[in-house]
């Protein structure tokens, strides 16, 4: 018993480190009106900001906790012990050389400047509430992308930002989507022009490092016609004994003809309650593809949806989650279908491990008066233990007559003769759970970036080593 | 010494005991067949000798070249040299033979070690060209939708993979036409050698027309009656078990 290290805190020790604290700007413990106050003076936000802010304070009062359909452990998170802004400055660096020394190091541990300079056209590093580097290649910049953090994109770019700002997720929609809209700092803001092919990923890492913090980042991506994207995300916090909350909006624009691919790999650690509402409205022949791995947190609730607005919209949900003991992945997707022709296409799979519990919630809408909609849904489970949990509530509204849908469902577990046949083969038990996890996800891991379904199978197998004892 | 041998076996499943009281030697570079009728423990015993953990032993020993293996995890027995081909080998969706092998093959290695990818595909297409195999093959997942045939293949190719010091092939036979019962033979005697001991395990003679034993064991009831050269077998299908039954039975009449 010894060496029985909890999957969780092995799997994390590349994120589990974190710097004494620097803050500049600190709103303080709890939410308040003068905590809104305080975060758009330092902002310097317009004055139709800080009434965004204030309205959606409001309605983030009046909504109830969403406990009735959801998970009672959102009760454990306590709005007044958390701290709503914590930074160093407002303005993100444009050379790692300028980055503060602390803040640097944190970002070379976790191989971002290294990952930037192998692969990807730009780079946003948030540090706690702000974002303290931001940096895209000169050729991709001179195309006329705009790739910078939320609090410079609404300053220095009001009429794209406005125009498309809390459109995609109203600030009602639930009662996170308000908290973020009251509170938002950093998250990237994106625009590219129409026409523009970028050929690398972008990428944002957000970092947690302070104690007893939220993180509610904004991000806003508008791909004009004819445009590509691929966005990619990464998040790690050190493991503390409080309560985190990262409540992030992430909207999504896919003008005429566009394409989005959005990528996640999540790997907060186990105190953090990661709850972030993402959707993306597709125009006419637009595609947006959503990746979205969750492995770590204590509770996620995502379900990145597209708006099918445009006809010939295509839309689609990849994900796979992996609950270990004490998590609770509770994952899903949502399709609205609102134009002729449009398709979506939801594939989930999700692992349940010890007493994780893994959910998929989904939702499929294609209404009566439409013609030639499709959709295909297929959610796969896999469970590990006798003990481990798995549910699935599909909730697929397909009326009229020329539209179609499929759906497919599927639960398995790994048997004891198969981890057997295995081991006959020379591989330990974690060895062979490790292959049998991989070969589950093998089908949709293959349809990633590379770079991301190698560091997916490192830390499938880092996490099923720490799950037998 | 160089040998795989039982002694004094006993082992139950469900506190039912199977296997009792069984001895038994394979010497490295020999081909024992188990014969026996249904229910007399010889799956039981392959199981028992891999080490599942469904299995309980009592008493006996299983040494492999004077090395106690009872003690040891199923895993470290495999690494250690013995193989067992499955009666009814499992699935493993979304793994691929070849990578299946590859992680098979890297645990064998000593830590810290990489499998060159070039060497380790050098051997793997020899191996099957040894058993005149497709190279397709090893891009399936493995077992998933295989014919009974190709599941008896693909556990002939990894005997020959990771090249075992002492290999239980447990009713190979089972589920093939003649024509797969050749290709299987094949590949059985063309892995013989003074550096591996076979033991197979069959219910039926006609598998032992393709590969010819050098001893030939007659299980009964968890136990050795029996033991001869090959001729034994051509006896046993012409008299039927019923004639080794009775001898079961003697002793305790007496």
């Amino acid at each position: 018993m010894v060496n029985q290290i909890s999957p969780l805190e092995i799997e994390r020790n590349a994120g589990n480190f974190a710097y004494p604290e620097t803050h500049l700007h600190d709103a303080g413990v709890g939410l308040t009106e003068d905590t809104i106050h305080y975060i758009s003076n330092i902002k310097e936000d317009p004055e139709w900001v800080r009434e965004f802010r204030l309205n959606a304070y409001k309605t983030f009062l009046s909504k109830p906790m969403p406990t009735h359909w959801a998970s009672k452990d959102l009760e454990a998170i306590v709005f007044e012990n958390i701290r709503y802004y914590l930074s160093s400055g407002t303005q993100a660096k444009r050379s790692w050389e300028d980055v503060p020394d602390d803040v640097k190091r944190t970002f070379e541990r976790l191989g971002i400047p290294e990952q930037e300079r192998k692969f990807l056209a730009g780079v946003e590093a948030q540090f706690d509430s702000e974002a303290v580097y931001s940096n895209i290649k000169a050729a991709v910049g001179e195309q006329g992308v705009i790739f910078v953090g939320s609090t410079e994109g609404l300053k220095n770019h009001p009429e794209i930002f406005r125009k498309w700002f809390g459109k995609v997720i109203p600030t009602g929609d639930n009662k996170f989507s308000a908290l973020n809209s009251a509170v938002f700092s950093g998250g990237s803001f994106i625009y590219v022009p129409p026409g523009v092919k970028v050929k690398h990923p972008l990428q944002a890492y957000f970092r947690i490092n302070a104690e007893n913090f939220g993180q509610f980042e904004r991000t806003l991506i508008i791909v004009d016609e004819g445009a590509e994207l691929t966005y990619m995300e990464g998040c790690t916090a050190p493991k503390f004994n409080t309560a985190t909350l990262h409540s992030a909006v992430v909207e999504l624009v896919a003008l005429k003809g566009a394409k989005i691919q959005y990528i996640t790999v999540q790997n907060w650690s186990a105190n953090v309650f990661n709850l972030v509402p993402k959707r993306a409205i597709a125009h006419e022949e637009a595609e947006v593809k959503w990746i979205d791995c969750n492995i770590g947190s204590r509770l996620t609730m995502k379900y990145p949806g597209v708006v099918l607005k445009g006809r010939k919209a295509r839309g689609e949900v990849l994900s796979i989650a992996l609950a270990s003991n004490g998590q609770h992945q509770d994952t899903g997707a949502k399709m609205v279908h609102a134009a002729d022709e449009t398709t979506s296409n939801i594939i989930s799979k999700s692992i349940s491990i010890g007493t994780g519990r893994a959910t998929y919630r989904g939702l499929v809408h294609v209404p009566k008066h439409l013609k030639n909609c499709k959709n295909n849904t297929e959610c796969d489970a896999l469970l590990i233990n006798a003990n481990s949990r798995t549910d699935t509530y599909p909730a697929i509204t397909v009326r009229g007559t020329g539209n179609s849908v499929q759906h497919e469902a599927s639960v398995s577990q790994v048997s004891a003769d198969q981890i057997f046949y295995m081991q006959q083969r020379g591989l330990t038990e974690a060895q062979a759970m490790s292959l049998s996890v991989n070969g589950f996800v093998n089908d949709l891991v293959r349809q990633f970036p590379m770079e991301y379904s190698v560091e997916l199978k490192r830390l499938i197998e880092l996490e099923m080593e720490g799950s037998v004892g | 010494m160089n040998r795989l041998e039982i002694q004094n076996l006993r082992a139950t499943i469900a506190e039912q005991e199977i296997i009792r009281g069984l001895s038994l030697a394979v010497p490295k570079g020999e081909v024992h067949a188990i014969m026996g009728p249904n229910g007399s423990g010889k799956s039981t015993l392959a199981k028992v000798l891999a080490g599942h953990p469904d299995y309980k032993v009592l008493s006996g020993s299983v040494m492999m070249d004077d090395e106690d293996v009872l003690g040891l995890p199923p895993d470290e027995r495999a690494r250690k040299g013995l193989f067992l081909a499955f009666q009814y080998p499992n699935e493993i969706p979304g793994v691929t033979i070849a990578n299946f092998l590859r992680a098979a093959v890297q645990a064998r290695l000593p830590e810290g070690e990489e499998l060159e990818a070039t060497d380790y595909y050098a051997k793997l297409y020899e191996k099957m060209d040894l058993l005149e195999m497709d190279r397709s093959f090893t891009s399936r997942s493995v077992n998933e939708g295989f014919s009974g045939g190709e599941k008896k293949r693909n556990e002939i190719l990894q005997l020959a993979m990771l090249e075992p010091k002492y290999a239980v092939l447990d009713e190979t036979d089972s589920g093939l036409d003649i024509d797969a019962l050749k290709v299987v033979a094949h590949g059985v005697n063309s892995l013989r050698g003074p550096n591996l001991g076979v033991l197979l395990i069959t219910h039926y003679q006609r598998l032992l027309d393709y590969i010819v034993p050098d001893h030939v064991h007659v299980m009964v009831q968890g136990r050795i009656v029996r033991s001869g050269d090959k001729s034994l077998a051509l006896q046993l299908e012409e008299k039927g078990y019923d004639w080794v039954r009775d001898d079961v039975a003697e002793p305790a009449m007496a």
